[in-house]
């Protein structure tokens, strides 16, 4: 397997924060890494050094082959970046935006409105092409913005917390541009705080807290590792505490409680564990309203990995 | 998506030098720069009257009350206000460069293979076009009120060359000051504040014998000073360089040496500062 990025051992601190305390991460070419993490976990950091705007205080980084610490302008010709804010010029068109992104990029000016035009098209912003950006709303920004960092046909691309701020349309919209480029065959590492967008997108997910990744693999991979599927019950709230009780023991961890709801992570078979739990409930003469088996969410493996809700904000 | 080649860019940039690309790229950065700034009608409105507004009030308002000797005030003061207008125009560069840091402009900027020198040519080249304007602008006022260049002709195109070197110079100080501050309200403040005792603290406005033999010293020093001086001078209104501080006496010469001084200074430091600039 071809690794399109690769990075060893990143550190970055800046006055007394620790930001990057030694990340290493591989991105698989043709893949999406997903980099899960709260506010301050150090995920924008890791991006920014990634595609050259800051210097690590150690660690090597390769971009499709490239030393990317000696050879930045090089680099720079294969990367696209897509950060947290819409990097947009609000006082030029969308169209005028595009065209000076490939300019700089060093398109000879006929292929660079070329390449303007094909990708107003493909994000959708034709009509509003030739429409100052300050009219334009976040999600057609961002769009704009994705828009710029594609216009060189980048090999890899950086998406910095593509859809935060984005009402749930824009960023279902979003998400099919990232599939389609990835069909396509770039290469994606994406940071989000969502982990439904890392469910939804990423092929590999990172999770990073304080600096460091706590824990790595597919989306199934780390619901495994905290404990297979979940069971959850729900009971006519007085019968909660006897319902828990006997959960308890068909579980393999500990049960959670909220309101009427009851959950209790379970190993082997899911199926004959709802079989189990069904049998001892209605022995108790507890009757069940609902009951389901699923896998656990991202939310609850990041509680167990770190301890902390992955809303949590470490600034 | 057609597929052009990913190194599309290399292979272009290959057959031409770097000077070449830094000229290429500055070129785009200042046509943004300027469309971008000629289609804000508010700005572009108050860029053009500042500098009327200036002109007049240090006219009339000043203009009975200041006794510069036999000749008017007015030929003495218009040099003064086109010298300080233009080294306030500097501050543009502050402002405008936090503001594409602020947005992330920057940032993409960065991300891109173009020159690192290119988004501050780009940007101090369309200063320097601006400073056109605003000369043309500010010399058909004075021209209006009374002012007349009374020196040849070639010394009044010298004369006007130095303030657009002097221009540029500053636009680099204020690049740097743009780059170096977190953010566009700081930039606006420190792009500005710096600027008032640089101008005054100077012969623009009233003769340094005027002053406290001490401040004397440093006003004649002061860049700004020998800039009015070598303006007053090209344009042909008398002034006496054959004696005082070495400034005062070669007001020419000394403006030349400032401006390639600061550029020098002020050209590298910016750059550099640039190659690290983030947005937070």
């Amino acid at each position: 397997m071809s690794f399109a990025v690769e990075a060893r051992g990143l550190t970055k601190s800046y006055k007394n924060v620790q930001a990057l305390a030694g990340v290493d991460l591989v991105v698989p070419t043709g893949t999406i890494l997903g980099l899960l993490g709260p506010n301050g976990a150090g995920k924008t950091t890791t991006v920014r050094i990634l595609s050259t705007l800051l210097k690590p205080d150690s660690g090597t980084a390769q971009v499709a082959g490239v030393d990317i610490f000696k050879n930045p302008a090089q680099a720079r010709e294969i990367i696209g970046l897509s950060g947290q804010y819409a990097a947009v010029d609000e006082n030029l068109t969308g169209r005028e935006n595009l065209i000076m992104v490939g300019r700089l990029f060093r398109l000879p000016k006929k292929l660079a409105i070329e390449k303007a035009d094909e990708l107003l098209a493909k994000f959708n912003l034709t009509d509003a092409g030739n429409r100052i950006v300050k009219t334009y709303s976040g999600g057609m920004r961002r769009r704009l913005d994705l828009a710029s960092a594609l216009i060189s046909n980048p090999t890899v691309l950086f998406l910095d917390e593509p859809t935060t701020g984005l009402d749930p349309r824009s960023r279902l919209m979003m998400w099919q541009v990232i599939k389609d480029l990835v069909s396509e065959g770039t290469t994606v590492l994406l940071t989000t705080q969502y982990l439904e967008e890392a469910d939804q997108l990423a092929d590999n997910i990172m999770v990073i807290d304080h600096g460091r990744v706590i824990a790595e693999g597919t989306a199934n991979e780390l619901k495994q590792k905290i404990g297979g599927e979940r069971i959850e019950v729900r009971v006519p709230i007085e019968k909660v505490k006897q319902a828990s009780d006997a959960l308890q023991n068909i579980g393999s961890g500990e049960v959670m409680i909220e309101l009427d709801h009851i959950t209790v992570p379970v190993s082997g078979k899911g199926g004959s564990k709802v079989v189990e739990a069904v049998r001892a409930l209605d022995g108790l003469g507890i009757e069940i309203e609902e009951i389901q088996l699923r896998q656990p969410t991202l939310d609850e493996v990041f509680l167990t990995l770190t301890g902390h809700a992955a809303e949590e904000v470490n600034v | 998506m057609s597929n052009t080649p990913r190194s599309v860019s290399a292979e272009y940039a290959a057959g031409h030098s770097k000077i070449y690309w830094l000229i290429h790229d500055s070129k785009i950065v200042a046509w943004r720069n300027l469309l971008q700034f000629y289609r804000n009608i508010e700005a572009l409105f108050f860029d053009a009257i500042q500098p009327i507004i200036f002109i007049l009030l240090f006219a009339f308002v000043f203009g009975g009350a200041i006794d510069v000797g036999d000749s008017s005030y007015r030929s003495f003061l218009i040099p003064g206000i086109f010298v300080q207008t233009i080294a306030f125009a500097g501050a543009s560069a502050s402002v405008g460069l936090n503001d594409d840091m602020a947005k992330g402009l920057i940032d993409r900027f960065r991300s891109l293979p173009m020159n690192a020198g290119a988004v501050l040519f780009g940007r101090t080249s369309s200063d320097l076009f601006r400073g056109v304007i605003t000369l043309v602008i500010m010399s058909i006022t004075g021209l209006a009120i009374g002012w007349r260049i009374t020196g040849g002709f070639f010394e009044a195109i010298l004369a006007y060359l130095l303030l657009l070197g002097f221009g540029f110079a500053m636009s680099w100080i204020g690049a740097l000051i743009g780059l170096s501050v977190s953010n566009p309200q700081i930039a606006s403040t420190a792009g500005f504040a710096w600027l008032f005792p640089l101008t005054f603290v100077s012969n623009a406005f009233v003769p340094t014998q005027t002053m406290p033999s001490w401040l004397q010293t440093i006003a004649e020093w002061n860049p700004i000073s020998a800039i009015v001086a070598a303006e007053r001078l090209l344009f042909g209104y008398e002034i006496d360089t054959s004696t005082g501080s070495f400034p005062m006496q070669n007001p020419v010469l000394m403006s030349v040496i400032w401006i390639v001084l600061i550029l020098a200074i002020f050209m590298p430091l910016a750059i550099r500062k640039f190659k690290v600039a983030t947005s937070r």
